[in-house]
């Protein structure tokens, strides 16, 4: 990251600034001219309904808004430049050629209204991806609908819902999860409207398997776990923590956030979990965008299948492929969104898949799990280890004796811009004090990992004889530190002409 | 080894990193996995070369027949529009698309003042306190304004339109299993006696069938009652159109694609959603609000994050997390290229060739067109029904889904939309093929 760059804005603007925004750069009567006619139309347009409110778009030539953008990508850290260790977001090298095949006038150019024989090759893409994935999760079927992560636990604690209520069993109203579990699990067993029960972990970083046990009764509608889990453990008693929800009447839900772990290593379908979803933006490679899109395929085990969400790919004996709707399906929980799922994200994930083969797709699970364990070996020391376990694609560290020595977990992270990483996540898992949970995945270098670890230790040494020198990182960034209380306690959440 | 083409890991790094860990093979850090689940067959393909996996992907999107292949009436909430050449050069540049969610503000300015500009150009067009960052697409948008609209008024009953896009409809009714809320849908016109208990009234402007809606006595039946007024919109309406917030909506919520966002079947797409200044604290989603950094430079940080599930978990408005930043990025470069001028230039393209078309359609026999007023997209019914979508389709000529199939009480017959990508010979070739089609049935029929 370079220093600051001020732009003269020249503009009324009270505050410095590292680029002036869209308002302050428009003058009236700017314009590039991208569309024009069409002046027929006003009078087409009952004056009743006709827009009095002005439109104070900004107005700017081609260039400016060229520029514009420019200066604000080159603000942006990105995976492209350099390495994301952010624990639980496998941010992983996002390959080109995926982003070429989303764009083919196939399947970018089509519309989700039109027939079925006009899109048949999406559909067939759409149906070989559920038939990969179903192989690659170990389950039976698949729904690529879901747009995130958190979609997906959404449309299956439903399906779980409507499990029960097909067997009669209305009384279900709890759904238990982990003290580790991503704060996705507990949000979405309350949007499907029941309650939430957390269980504590164990010593080695397990499911406290007697806590479960305890808080599992004929009330519980399923057990949501990630594994391996949030501090990058694989569930020691993975099997015998299915056992005990099925025979209290649960359903387990994988969370797939880890799935690049898996890779070739296991599959959830072989481990007891009902259903697991997986994020591709994550496993296979899609780019995250900034905060999103992503895409959430859920994988289920057959007794699932009839509460998958409708429209459904399904191909036919002549080869020939459609959309099945709720009257196909009459169980389904129903739509979760208006068409087959993110596409274009789907039509990366596919590319991926295809590109790296078995084979591919082995070595990958095998290689972040290596280069976790050599990071960790590198850092052993430096930090404390929250759990003293080989990991499996991602580790948790505690900066817990640098918080005694004077600097605390935010501080490393902000220290580490200035050394030209991007910092790993922070405070999370939310049972590890001061967590800095870090995940290499397997596309950086032995270099960059030796580099890497060389950063975070030569500021564990900053911090153990000056600790304040870290209290004002970054100092290399675009920006210092930003004031969030404010920002919550003053909401400013769109620009207004001053 | 070697065998995944984006790793960098020679054999050589391999072993040196087994030796500092201390082991002789991954398989020493599996031990935790049972036995007999370790590594499964998958039944995936052997991997291919770029150049292999181009002409592959190649091959399948050739069995698709593009938009632009010929002429094309399909719309609704996902419109194909022109997109200015400058849109996907900015928005797809890789310190964008290859950032994660900015969680680290000193290094992701870039995305958040994106976003925040995001926010403002709609807020603008809408003419709304608030807009969020972005939900995952228009449907799930609507369901979770629902949701907002429950806890807000404390009430479990939402009364939709059956104008509002049936898809979007759809997804309502599946969201609102979970807290068991009660959903009823009503045509537009009966929506106002229906407010006493709503939480809220959904009413789409314009409508499915492009009909220009009185927007303000609903919001008012709804307000009357104590409920919430939530408007489905469409982006370029709103060029031209009086907005949700000059109309006393209270959350306004749709489907944001055609703001320079490729139709790619349907997703990712945009979902919108703004609402008062009142209602924010109640609002799902990512907010990034404007701050300064230690030394007084202006910043931008995602912010009201109370009401989201990494802090509040079972307690958050919503268990959204990843959203769909990059369309929100992509719709903001879209609005400042597009400018007032050319975006309204765009919308009135569409109305206009809409009128033309309808005019032109309704003069053949026993075709009709409508309920007027319309906007950019009407509904057209002839003797064929929907089965004028699939008698058309052998002429390459592709219109909207039929009505009949996916609406109630709003008789038969396709939906054709109309945008600034329509052409004079597009409109020739439809007008053609409906009459001679029209003109094939005997008259006798009626």
């Amino acid at each position: 990251m370079s220093g600051r760059v001020l732009f003269e804005t020249g503009t009324k603007t009270a505050l410095p600034a590292l680029e002036p925004l869209l308002f302050e750069l428009q003058r009236s009567g700017r314009a590039g001219r991208h569309v024009r006619g069409g002046d027929e139309a006003d009078a087409l347009i009952p004056p009743a309904f006709a827009r009095r409110a002005s439109l104070p778009l900004p107005e700017l030539s081609e260039p400016q808004v060229v520029r514009h953008y420019t200066h604000l990508a080159q603000l942006n850290y990105s995976v492209d430049a350099g390495m994301y260790p952010l624990g639980s977001c496998t941010m992983k090298y996002n390959p080109k050629i995926n982003d070429r095949a989303a764009s083919l006038p196939g399947f970018a150019d089509i519309h989700p209204h039109q027939p079925d024989e006009t899109v048949q090759g999406a559909l067939r893409l759409l149906y070989e991806l559920q038939e990969l994935l179903a192989g690659i999760s170990g389950m039976d079927h698949v729904t690529l609908q879901p747009a995130a992560g958190a979609h997906a636990e959404f449309t299956a604690i439903l399906m779980f819902k409507a499990y029960h209520e097909s067997r009669g069993d209305t009384k279900r109203r709890r759904v238990i999860v982990p003290d580790s579990a991503h704060g996705t699990n507990p949000a979405s067993a309350a949007m499907c409207g029941f309650d939430v029960t957390t269980v504590k972990s164990d010593a080695r970083g397990n499911v406290d398997i007697d806590a479960l046990k305890a808080a599992l009764g004929d009330d519980v509608v399923g057990f949501m776990l990630t594994n391996p889990n949030t501090l990058g453990l694989f569930e020691e008693r993975v099997r015998e923590v299915c056992d005990a929800v099925h025979k209290a009447g649960g359903l387990v839900y994988g969370d797939g956030a880890n799935m690049n772990a898996l890779l070739g290593v296991a599959r959830p379908g072989d481990l007891g979990f009902d259903c697991v979803h997986i994020n591709v933006h994550k496993t296979f490679s899609t780019p995250h965008g900034a905060g999103g899109p992503g895409a959430g395929p859920l994988c289920v085990k057959q007794h699932l299948e009839p509460f998958l969400p409708v429209p459904r790919i399904v191909k036919d004996g002549a080869g020939v492929y459609r959309r099945e709707t709720t009257t196909e399906h009459p169980r389904s929980i129903g739509r979760i969104r208006s068409f087959v799922g993110n596409f274009g994200v789907l039509v990366r994930a596919y590319t991926y898949i295809r590109t790296l083969g078995e084979e591919g797709l082995v070595e990958t699970g095998r290689d972040a799990i290596l280069a976790a364990n050599y990071l960790l070996a590198l850092l052993r020391g430096a930090y404390e280890v929250a759990y003293e376990r080989s990991p499996m694609h991602e580790f948790v560290l505690s900066a817990a004796k640098q918080k005694r020595q004077g600097a605390n977990g935010l501080d490393i992270a902000k220290a580490l811009i200035d050394e030209g990483f991007h910092p790993p996540t922070v405070y999370f898992p939310l049972i590890v004090p001061e967590a800095l949970m870090i995940e290499p995945t397997e596309t950086e270098p032995k270099e960059t990992l030796d580099a890497f670890a060389d950063a975070l230790i030569r500021i564990a040494k900053r911090i153990e004889t000056d600790p304040k020198s870290v209290h004002d990182a970054p100092v290399k960034a675009p920006l210092r530190r930003l004031d969030e209380v404010a920002a919550a306690r003053k909401p400013v959440l769109r620009y207004r002409p001053t | 080894m070697g065998q995944n083409p984006y790793s960098p890991h020679t054999d050589a790094d391999r072993a040196a990193m087994l030796a500092r860990i201390g082991i002789k093979s991954v398989d020493e850090l599996l031990e935790a996995v049972p036995k007999d689940a370790r590594g499964p067959a998958m039944g995936v393909p052997a991997g291919l070369s770029e150049l292999e996996v181009q002409a592959h992907m190649e091959r399948i999107a050739a069995l698709d027949r593009t938009a632009s292949a010929g002429p094309f009436f399909i719309g609704g909430p996902v419109q194909r529009r022109y997109i200015p050449a400058a849109v996907p050069v900015l928005a797809l540049r890789g310190e964008f698309l290859t950032a994660y969610t900015p969680y680290q503000p000193e290094v992701s300015q870039g995305t958040l003042q994106a976003i925040w500009e995001y926010q403002s150009l709609l807020s603008e067009l809408l003419a709304m306190d608030v807009v969020n960052s972005s939900m995952y697409e228009g449907s799930t948008a609507v369901a979770e304004a629902a949701l907002m609209a429950v806890r807000l008024t404390g009430r479990k009953r939402v009364v939709v339109a059956n104008e509002v896009f049936s898809q979007f409809r759809q997804t309502l009714a599946t969201y609102a299993k979970g807290p068991e809320l009660e959903v009823v849908a009503v045509p537009t016109r009966e929506l106002a006696a229906n407010a006493t208990d709503a939480a809220c009234l959904i009413v789409q402007h314009p409508d499915a069938f492009g009909t220009l809606v009185d927007v303000r006595a609903v919001a008012d039946a709804a307000h009357a009652a104590g409920g919430l007024c939530v408007q489905v919109t469409e982006p370029h309406a709103n060029a031209l159109l009086e907005p949700p917030g000059a109309l006393g909506v209270d959350i306004v919520v749709g489907e944001g694609q055609p703001l320079g966002i490729p139709l790619s079947f349907g997703g990712p797409h945009l979902g919108i959603m703004g609402c008062r200044d009142a209602l924010v604290r109640q609002m799902p989603g990512r907010i990034v609000g404007q701050t300064v950094d230690a030394s007084g430079t202006r910043g931008f940080v995602n912010t009201l994050q109370t009401r989201e599930q990494h802090i509040r978990r079972e307690k958050a408005t919503s268990n959204i997390c990843t959203n769909e930043a990059i369309a929100a990025i992509t719709a903001s470069v879209y609005l400042s290229l597009m400018g007032p001028a050319s975006l309204r230039a765009a919308a009135r393209i569409g109305v206009a060739r809409a009128h033309a078309l309808a005019t032109r359609l309704a003069r053949l026999p026993d075709v009709s067109i409508g309920p007027a007023p319309f906007f950019d997209r009407f509904a057209l019914r002839t003797p064929l029904g929907g089965e004028l979508r699939t008698a058309l389709l052998a002429d390459g000529i592709l219109v909207g889904e039929g009505i009949g199939l996916h609406y109630t009480g709003c008789g038969d017959g396709v939906t054709i939309q109309c945008t600034e990508l329509t052409t004079e010979a597009d409109v020739d070739a439809l007008v053609a093929a409906v009459e001679r089609m029209t003109a094939r049935r005997p008259v006798a029929a009626s």
